[in-house]
């Protein structure tokens, strides 16, 4: 039984069948809707006082007896609801392989070196006007199980806390003119129309000259009942 | 109107970066199993799962986050309640749990029981499921088995088939004295845990 998904939505189906991993996880039930499910407006903000400015700069958090190896790059965007209201204080993590294409995580058995200086994982919390910003290295592609000779495309993992239950979401950021982007099925579960949403923007403006390219990836959140209230 | 920034997957190897201390990383995490410090009133539960697929083989790279008011039923951050509203201030009712980070894939979370939020409610902790192959994340609501009269009543769980609403009531272990419930998560299958559209 297939669920559909409501028209205009830019949200992958649960079930896709490029993608092995969803045959026996997605779910089979439509999600039921519940009306007045939650109080309005509210969610889980967790307590962000333990960020540093270090958590946003994946390029010095993880050293150990020098520099990580790879493209330096800077991630910057801004957080809006459906409204195109900012959204300001939204917790912003953020993960990934290194530039050889390795996570930290040991349970990554690529055969690819890790890199002792380069742990690849960040945080920070948009500010008033919603911005958010990170350094780090570029990530390397890498080949997964899914399908004979397949290959991940360059991505950031990011996970977002916005003001609202309803607001939290997970997503990876892809790189613009990857050609592994239109071969890999967790990018293409995503309605066509809305690919483009998940692939960040060269930004020269954003570069620092003579130390990091830039890429700009703005965020969307579910709202507006999230927003919050006014004074 | 801008459109929603679409989901992706998880991953397998989210442990590090959101739950690092739970996978033998330095750093600090933002939430994990344990979310009632010592000096929160309430009564002390546990709450202790596994995940599992069509196959009916536990899920070891799951990533589970529990949402929950106080003891009195208020909601960490709800703005603009009267001040006799205001939520305990040392309870943000927030937490989470990976799976590969217990050697028998369980989520194990330490907490207070909730009280009803709205006098119509049963108790009831929100539950957002993450994991490798599922695109979108999942919600759902962990009900208790020691408030069986609360549970009749209550407005979304009367919404549910009533074949499927076992699926959202946590077994409390009466073998054991300090209130341990049992939660499975049912991914597919006759057990399917009922999802909710939130």
């Amino acid at each position: 039984m297939a669920i559909r998904e409501p028209a205009g939505s830019t949200h992958p189906p649960y079930r896709f069948a490029d993608y092995a991993s969803t045959r026996l996880r997605a779910p089979t039930q439509a999600p039921l809707l519940v009306p007045e499910f939650l109080p309005g407006g509210t969610g889980p903000a967790p307590a962000s006082a333990a960020l540093s400015p270090l958590d946003a700069d994946l390029t010095r958090n993880g050293r150990r007896n020098g520099e990580p190896i790879g493209e330096r790059i800077k991630v910057t965007g801004q957080i809006v609801d459906e409204a195109g209201h900012p959204v300001p204080g939204a917790l912003v993590e953020i993960w990934q392989a290194n530039a050889a294409g390795r996570y930290a995580q040991p349970t990554d058995q690529h055969d690819a070196p890790l890199d002792p200086n380069f742990l690849g994982a960040g945080r920070c919390e948009s500010d008033a006007s919603g911005r958010f910003g990170f350094r780090t290295i570029k990530p390397g592609a890498y080949p997964w199980q899914n399908h004979p000779n397949a290959w991940r495309p360059n991505h950031v993992h990011l996970s977002l806390f916005g003001p609202g239950f309803g607001s939290r979401l997970v997503t990876q950021m892809y790189f613009p003119g990857d050609p592994l982007l239109s071969l890999d099925p967790i990018f293409n579960s995503v309605p066509e129309d809305a690919r483009d949403l998940l692939v960040a923007r060269f930004d020269l403006a954003q570069t620092e000259p003579g130390i990091a390219l830039a890429f700009r990836f703005d965020i969307v959140l579910r709202g507006p009942e999230a927003t919050p209230r006014e004074a | 109107m801008p459109r929603q920034t679409p989901s992706q997957t998880i991953g397998p190897f989210f442990g590090f970066g959101l739950v690092p201390d739970q996978y033998g990383f330095a750093g600090t995490a933002v939430g994990g199993g344990t979310m009632a410090a010592d000096q929160v009133p309430g009564q002390r539960i546990r709450i202790v799962g596994k995940v599992f697929d069509g196959a009916g083989t536990m899920v070891p790279d799951a990533l589970i986050e529990l949402w929950q008011a106080d003891r009195a039923g208020r909601y960490d951050g709800s703005a603009g309640e009267p001040q006799d509203r205001l939520p305990n201030a040392a309870f943000h009712g927030f937490g989470r749990v990976g799976t590969g980070a217990d050697p028998d894939g369980r989520f194990l979370f330490e907490t207070i029981k909730p009280g009803s939020v709205d006098g119509l409610q049963a108790p009831h902790v929100h539950v957002t499921l993450f994991m490798r192959g599922l695109l979108r994340h999942v919600c759902t609501r962990i009900y208790f088995s020691d408030e069986h009269e609360a549970n009749l009543r209550d407005p979304v769980l009367c919404t549910v088939p009533r074949g499927r609403r076992d699926t959202l009531i946590a077994q409390r272990d009466d073998a054991l004295s300090d209130h341990t419930y049992s939660f499975d998560i049912h991914m597919q299958g006759e057990r399917e845990t009922v999802f909710f559209d939130v």
